[in-house]
């Protein structure tokens, strides 16, 4: 089981406010291993249970049922809690519930804080994580007073600070503007294939997808798709019953093979595409 | 005109350290009917200027008239308004708060004291138009939706009010593909039908390229560009600078045009791609 930094058995989660009912469980026997390392991005429709799934695997959620294992340790071990939420961080989807301090660099400071580094490291550690999230210049800000996908950037940078070794993302760049996503995605990128962070990545954006080593697609809490994201997207049809979507030169690339045009159906970046025509 | 914006300056906790100049010399005409689309870097202003045009911040100097009328006069009604212009704001969260849907809903057409019969009707359509279940959902808490439910509620509760002026601030941030494709879709029929005025700030050049008519570029507080939407998109690298970009599919056409290939880069959906293809790769002879 070494090889895992999480494991999910048979779990089941319902929130106990849905009533009794609701036949719904936001999560249904859920199996899943992500490895250490890997890339994982997941997938689905609004209300499929994926922010829940993402609470399950750092223990802020309890499965109803099953087990949940991080990096060996069983989620439901009391006396693992804080080591738990050292190994697997996360970004929420709201950032504003995840600020906590009234300046900036306090904000990003708080993790390492509670980890117990030495200030010396704290400071280095906050320095650098503004500057990969390129809000160096907001540091004395008020984090409330912040703009949307500015916040957003703190949020992310506070977990940066506290070097987890597994970083959950749910939806980071939803308030991102374009460069602003494809910078916090080639962070991501680069935690993953440098650092050898394991990276649980959270997503509407079907071409940040396409940077996954797997993608999963959930569906009133269960697992429904599972692949590569080559395997997953050129499944055109099948992806777009279920919700999503796909890039839109791979979109493209679908309509003119069914227009007879001879092309690979497998196509998911641009270049890709001026290549194959 | 339906909206007009003039010399607009707003300083947020002036005289404090927070001290921070976020709308800088603003000024802009929006004419009714029109489907405009407002982009920038985060930070570059937008929340601000849209939330000064139904009156819930007040300029720090300068005016804004709203269909004839001064919102920023001391005696402006506010009431008034809020009912021609209804925004959705970037945080859904921040605009719910009762304890049924239903209720959230109907929180602003009872407010313009409809008969309830008509207030249900409202919230009826409304939830129908942005795709939740009516009989299943009415009861439940916003709190406990999903984040991408919680943003349909949102924009439930705005539609309810059935405004002159709609203004939407990142309003498909968190829907998933399908949700964004019928909530945008049905704002556009909206559009079409009732022929109101709508204001788009959205980070996704996807939405804006198919949909809005006019781009209004910001950029650091200031107008940094304005114009059609074709247009505006020419400008690659101008909005790459300043934190933007273009759709991906216009990023295509322009490469393979850049390979010697004679087709059009003024391409904004994956429809006006394939058509434009399909005739250059024919009539190159190798379909
Ligand atoms: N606090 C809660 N109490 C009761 N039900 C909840 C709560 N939070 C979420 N749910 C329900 O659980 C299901 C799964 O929600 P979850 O937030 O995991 O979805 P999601 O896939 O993250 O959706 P989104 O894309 O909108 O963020 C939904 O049906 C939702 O309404
Ligand atoms: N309440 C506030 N107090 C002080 N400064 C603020 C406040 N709200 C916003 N600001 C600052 O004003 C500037 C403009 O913010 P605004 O929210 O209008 O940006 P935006 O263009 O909507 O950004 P985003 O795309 O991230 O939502 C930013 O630099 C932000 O930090
Ligand atoms: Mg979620
Ligand atoms: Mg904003």
């Amino acid at each position: 089981m070494e090889q895992y930094m999480i494991k999910m058995e048979n779990v089941k989660y319902e929130y106990s406010s849905m009533g009794e009912d609701s036949q719904l469980m936001a999560i249904n026997s859920i199996n899943i291993a992500v490895k250490k390392g890997e890339h994982l991005v997941i997938l689905g429709h609004n209300g499929s249970g994926k922010s829940t799934l993402a609470k399950l695997m750092n223990g802020l959620l309890l499965p109803t049922e099953g087990n949940v294992y991080v990096n060996n340790m069983n989620t439901k071990d009391e006396d693992k809690v804080w080591d738990i939420r050292e190994t697997a961080g996360m970004v929420f989807q709201n950032p504003d519930n995840q600020m906590v301090a009234t300046i900036v660099e306090e904000d990003v400071a708080f993790g390492p804080e509670n980890q117990g580094i030495p200030s010396l490291e704290i400071r280095k550690r906050v320095d650098e994580a503004l500057r990969i999230v390129e809000m160096t210049e907001y540091k004395k800000h008020a984090p409330h007073l912040l703009s949307g996908g500015q916040k957003q950037r703190v949020a992310i940078a506070g977990i940066l600070a506290m070097r987890p070794d597994c970083i959950i993302l749910d939806e980071p760049t939803a308030m991102l503007d374009p460069i602003g996503r494809l910078e916090i995605i080639s962070t991501i990128k680069k935690l993953n294939k440098i650092e050898k962070k394991t990276i649980v990545h959270i997503t509407h954006y079907m071409d940040e997808a396409v940077e996954a080593d797997r993608v999963l697609v959930m569906e009133q809490g269960e697992i429904v798709m599972e692949g590569t994201p080559r395997e997953i997207f050129s499944q055109v049809e099948k992806v777009k019953r279920l919700g999503l979507d796909v890039p839109q030169v791979t979109e493209l690339a679908y309509e003119l093979r069914k227009e007879g045009i001879n092309i690979p159906s497998q196509i998911l970046t641009v270049e890709e595409l001026v290549k194959a025509l | 005109m339906i909206i007009k914006i003039e010399n607009l300056n707003y300083i947020y906790n002036p005289n404090t350290p927070f001290e921070k100049k976020a709308l800088d010399n603003v000024n802009l005409n929006i004419d009714k009917g029109d489907f405009i689309g407002l982009i920038g870097h985060t930070g570059s202003g937008k929340s601000t200027l849209v939330q000064h045009l139904n009156g819930l911040i007040k300029p720090t100097t300068g005016k804004i008239i709203v269909d004839g009328m001064d919102i920023t006069s001391e005696d402006a009604n506010l009431k008034e308004v809020r009912q021609k212009v209804g925004l959705v704001f970037q945080y859904p969260e921040h605009q719910l708060f009762e304890e049924t849907i239903y209720k959230d809903i109907a929180f602003g057409p009872k407010n313009l004291e409809l008969k309830e019969g008509e207030v249900r009707e409202r919230v009826k359509k409304a939830m129908e138009l942005v795709g939740l279940n009516f009989d299943d959902l009415k009861d439940r808490s916003p709190f406990e939706l999903s984040g991408g439910q919680k943003r349909r509620v949102a924009i439930a509760g705005v539609l309810a009010m059935k405004p002159k002026v709609l203004v939407l601030d990142e309003p498909t941030a968190g829907l998933d593909p399908r949700g964004r494709d019928e909530i945008l879709g049905r704002i556009q029929k909206l559009y079409e039908e009732e022929g109101i005025t709508i204001i788009l700030v959205s980070h996704s050049m996807e939405d804006i390229a198919r949909l809005v008519n006019r781009i209004v570029v910001m950029h650091k507080g200031k107008i940094a560009g304005e114009g059609p939407t074709k247009e505006i998109f020419k400008q690659a690298e101008e909005l790459e600078k300043i934190g933007l970009g273009i759709p991906q599919i216009t990023s295509f056409m322009r490469k393979y045009k850049l390979e010697g290939n004679k087709v059009r880069d003024d391409i904004l959906t994956v429809k006006e791609a394939k058509e434009e293809l399909i005739n250059y790769l024919r009539s190159r002879g190798n379909a």
